[in-house]
């Protein structure tokens, strides 16, 4: 074989060389935008958008927490009378859930500016969600408990803590898997709050 | 196979249609598997539901809707043909014609290109050798 550099052929496929090196790079760089918004939070591989965005929340009627004089939740408070007077967030927890407690000072943040927060406990023991609210404040204007998790499976919720903000008309706009960090907080739900007022 | 025995329904024709219906669903929490073959408690509810409603004489499709309502088109394995996933659908076309076509494009160039001819510095090179004093 020829080394000849003036040869046509050879020329033209010099390209080829650094192609793999060019897929390395673009590969590499795409690799670190997604470790970042790992890091950030604006990207999650985990995060599947709600099948119910745009739409109602599903029936359901929910009954109290015993040992605590919160009222109970049903669909009726996200329903009438539409419009409602502000947007509401509808909050999944547990008191065996981690990231909740990691949530919860947001909530409480929340619903001292006047935010109306809706609570549904997710399979918990009614003793052990009671004493939650105790030693972290109840954040809550109403407190529905699913112990089968049967609502929760009608909302599509895949984990606890999940957060809904539901907008005046009453339909879902956003739904969040995690705990709602400060970050989330300040990022994404104070602007959507804002928008939909 | 996971769950407790006691939560399979006892006519097996139904049950054996609902763990077909069951491999067609995602389980959210570990999402590379399907709620028959995962441990996590949510499956196990999904699973309860879908024998449920089996039993209640629902159709595969009647029973795979109400899921699929409430956890969008992520929770089917096999992902429904729509604006959304019409490129993941056509990829494997995609990177077929695109092979063909290299394939093609270099048998074009292959047969169309004559060998270059040799320069004068070739040629001289080739005579020294066919003399014996190269190298």
């Amino acid at each position: 074989m020829s080394e000849s550099p003036t040869s046509p052929p050879q020329r033209s496929r010099r390209w080829m060389l650094y192609a793999p090196l060019g897929l390395a790079a673009a590969a590499g760089a795409g690799f670190w935008v997604m470790l970042r918004g790992l890091q950030t939070g604006e990207y999650d591989p985990r995060g599947v958008p709600s099948a119910l965005l745009g739409k109602a929340p599903p029936d359901f009627d929910l009954p109290p927490l015993e040992g605590s004089d919160l009222p109970a939740l049903a669909i009726a408070d996200l329903r009438s009378p539409l419009p409602l007077p502000a947007p509401v967030l509808v909050n999944f927890w547990a008191s065996w859930c981690v990231p909740c407690v990691i949530e919860h000072p947001q909530l409480m943040r929340l619903s001292r500016e006047g935010v109306r927060v809706f609570g549904i406990n997710y399979k918990d023991r009614p003793a052990d969600a009671a004493a939650f609210l105790q030693r972290h404040g109840n954040p809550f204007a109403k407190l529905g408990r699913d112990e089968p998790g049967r609502v929760a499976i009608d909302w599509g919720l895949y984990g606890v803590p999940e957060t809904y903000l539901i907008d005046r008309q009453g339909l879902i706009r956003w739904r969040y898997a995690g705990p709602v960090t400060p970050d989330v907080l300040d990022k994404d739900l104070r602007p959507l709050l804002r928008r939909y007022a | 196979m996971v769950g407790r025995p006691e939560d399979r329904l006892r006519d097996p024709a139904l049950e054996s249609r609902a763990q077909e219906i069951g491999r067609e669903l995602r389980c959210m929490v570990c999402q590379n598997q399907s709620i028959e073959d995962s441990d996590a408690d949510l499956a196990s509810d999904l699973r309860r539901i879908v024998r449920e409603r089996v039993a209640a004489g629902e159709d595969n499709a009647a029973v795979m809707r109400f899921v699929h309502d409430r956890y969008g088109d992520f929770v089917l394995l096999r992902p429904p043909f729509n604006p959304v996933t019409a490129l993941l659908w056509a990829m494997p076309f995609i990177a077929l014609g695109g092979g063909a076509a290299v394939i093609l494009a270099r048998r074009r160039r292959a047969a169309g290109t004559e060998p270059a001819p040799l320069t004068e510095a070739e040629r001289r090179r080739l005579d020294e050798l066919e003399r014996g004093n190269g190298a």
